[in-house]
């Protein structure tokens, strides 16, 4: 044995530690653009079909995430209307697979995402993009020079809230991609499993206490981020 | 040259613009509410009107019938906003970069720092605007809408923010902007010495209309507007030019078109343009020529107009030589004195009630 600080992990719960990392930025990398995008109508667009918008954007926050995982089953599943295409066209399949897992996690922090940016897009000055306007600067221009950096703040804050979920999604994970080991079985899966194994309790508590270190670290990088970021837009 | 025509809804009152004003400094001046914000946002592009025309030295901006609304961001109108609206994650020289980077063809090469001089922000240049004051935030508003190459320059009371100490900091480099600014600029205020200070051509602007537009001059010394100007500073703005100076008794003569003004000694030099204001309330009318009297300046005129108001106040527009002056006095006095239109007047100013002259070319 060397002196690797994982030596007291086995590979099979190293594996899961891994893995999670790799679901969990995978999903709030995939969503980023996404939810600035659905953030930016919903706080700006005038359409009708708005509220129902809104209303499909946090339908995870509030239904069980077991339903959630049901639903992508139906839609991304083999015989699925999106997942048949998929398989068919380019050989893609998501059901049972580390990519699954991702897409199930990406759907559950989505809202947590578009809420906080929507709430730095609502913190944004008027003022400044009418400024903008009088400088020259259309509307692209003006979204990437004034308003995207101002919502920095908001969209890291709300990608370090969504990777820390994404860490401990469980529900439609286990529904959808199931449960694995080295192929889609997060910590959260992992500590299921380990309580379920006679004799697994250490290997629980080994994962449990993972999960609270990187808790507390990410909690940690999102402070100091969120100070850096504030120093450099000057609010 | 600035052509406005133009109606709009706002809420629970509407425009009806009608201006034209020559090149210079077009002040527009009336109380907050009156609708002075909301010509200049549809100057710029930030707000439609319902119907009408806006043009600018011959480039239509905007008009309703023939289908023209060029966006804010292509009108080349620059726009220097009450609270300055700097972009906050920016250095102050990228903030003052912002709008010429987007001007198109470059300028003239030393224009930046020519620019930087003008404004005195050569020290400031890497600071955030978080870190300025707010005279100097106003500053470097200012010198971004002017890097930017606009064909008009819009500035929305750009000192009311600022406390006296400030404003006076900022004023100076106004004037300096005035001078040599070959753009025309529209100025909003509600503050008479700014008015005195920088305007060419003042616009009243009451209740969303303009009320009257024209040279300084000739709009405060009409009677009829004495509400809109306000009771308490009304008066004549004269522009002058130094013709002499009595160093014994620290005097100062000041030539208008009606005559020669004594002041308490100005420090300028023979011939440079000066404008004053005399206060309506520091004009006493006499019918005889006064003799034996402490008023340095006395001009016979005759009365031009007469307005009586419901109280105790008239206001009485003298004309003398190619001039009118404005007096307020009693409506006793007018009525003991038989003023009326034609009647032959003395029009008395005392020397030390003349407001401090300003430079004004």
């Amino acid at each position: 044995m060397t002196g690797s600080p994982m030596d007291f992990l086995t590979p099979a719960e190293l594996d899961a530690l891994r893995l999670s990392l790799r679901v969990a930025l995978a999903a709030v990398a995939a969503t980023l653009p996404l939810a600035v995008l659905a953030a930016w109508i919903l706080a700006r667009g005038r359409f009708p079909g708005r509220g129902f918008l809104d209303g499909l954007v946090h339908l995870p926050l509030v239904l069980p995430p077991v339903v959630v995982g049901y639903i992508l089953l139906l839609a991304f599943g083999v015989r699925g209307p999106i997942g048949h295409w998929l398989d068919a066209a380019f050989g893609i399949r998501l059901v049972f697979t580390a990519n699954g897992a991702s897409l199930a996690t990406a759907v559950m922090i989505f809202p947590l995402m578009v809420r906080a940016v929507r709430l730095s897009i609502e913190a944004l000055d008027p003022g400044l993009d009418e400024a903008a306007r009088t400088l020259g600067a259309g509307p692209l221009d003006r979204f990437l020079t004034v308003s995207l950096p101002l919502m920095l703040p908001g969209i890291l804050s709300g990608a370090v809230v969504a990777f820390a979920a994404s860490l401990g999604e469980f529900g439609a994970v286990i529904t959808f991609a199931a449960n694995v080991p080295g192929e889609t079985q997060t910590l959260p899966l992992a500590i299921y499993a380990a309580t379920q194994t006679p004799g697994g309790d250490a290997a629980a508590a080994r994962l449990a206490g993972i999960s609270i270190a990187l808790a507390l670290a990410g909690l940690v990088l999102s402070e100091w981020l969120a100070r850096r970021v504030r120093r450099m837009v000057g609010g | 040259m600035i052509a406005l025509d133009f109606r709009q809804n706002l809420g629970d009152f509407g425009l009806d613009v009608r201006m034209e004003a020559p090149a210079g400094v077009v002040v527009l001046f009336g109380r907050s509410g009156s609708g002075k914000t909301s010509i200049v946002r549809a100057i710029a592009g930030l707000a439609r009107p319902r119907e009408g025309r806006i043009a600018v030295g011959g480039t239509v901006l905007f008009d309703s019938a023939a289908g023209i609304d060029v966006p804010a961001e292509r009108r080349r109108v620059g726009y220097v906003f009450q609270d300055a609206r700097l972009f906050p994650h920016m250095s102050v020289e990228a903030n003052l970069r912002y709008g010429q980077k987007r001007a198109g063809p470059a300028g003239p090469s030393d224009e930046f720092g020519s620019t930087v001089a003008l404004l005195g922000l050569g020290h400031l240049l890497s600071r955030r605007p978080g870190t300025l004051s707010g005279g100097e935030r106003q500053r470097v508003a200012i010198g971004r809408a002017l890097l930017a190459r606009p064909r008009l320059l819009l500035m929305d009371e750009p000192l009311a923010s600022l406390d006296a100490p400030r404003k006076a900091e900022v004023l100076p480099y106004l004037d300096g902007l005035r001078r040599r600014l070959g753009i025309p600029v529209v100025y909003v205020t509600h503050a008479l010495d700014e008015v005195m200070r920088l305007a060419d051509t003042l616009a009243l602007v009451d209740d969303g209309r303009i009320a009257a537009c024209g040279p300084v001059g000739e709009v405060t010394a009409r009677v009829d507007l004495g509400p809109l100007v306000g009771r308490f500073e009304a008066g004549t703005a004269l522009d002058t030019l130094v013709a002499g100076h009595d160093a014994e008794f620290a005097l100062s003569r000041l030539a208008f078109a009606g005559g020669e003004l004594v002041v308490p000694a100005v420090d300028a030099p023979e011939g440079t343009a000066l404008r004053v204001l005399v206060r309506a309330r520091d004009v006493m009318l006499a019918t005889r020529p006064p003799v034996a009297i402490s008023a340095r300046n006395v001009f016979a005129g005759t009365v031009s107009d007469i307005s009586l108001e419901p109280g105790a106040h008239a206001e009485v527009a003298v004309a003398i030589g190619g001039v009118r002056l404005r007096a307020r006095i009693t409506r006793a006095a007018a009525a003991e004195l038989g003023l009326a239109t034609g009647v032959p007047v003395h029009a008395i100013v005392k020397s030390v009630a003349v407001g401090r002259p300003t430079v004004h070319p």
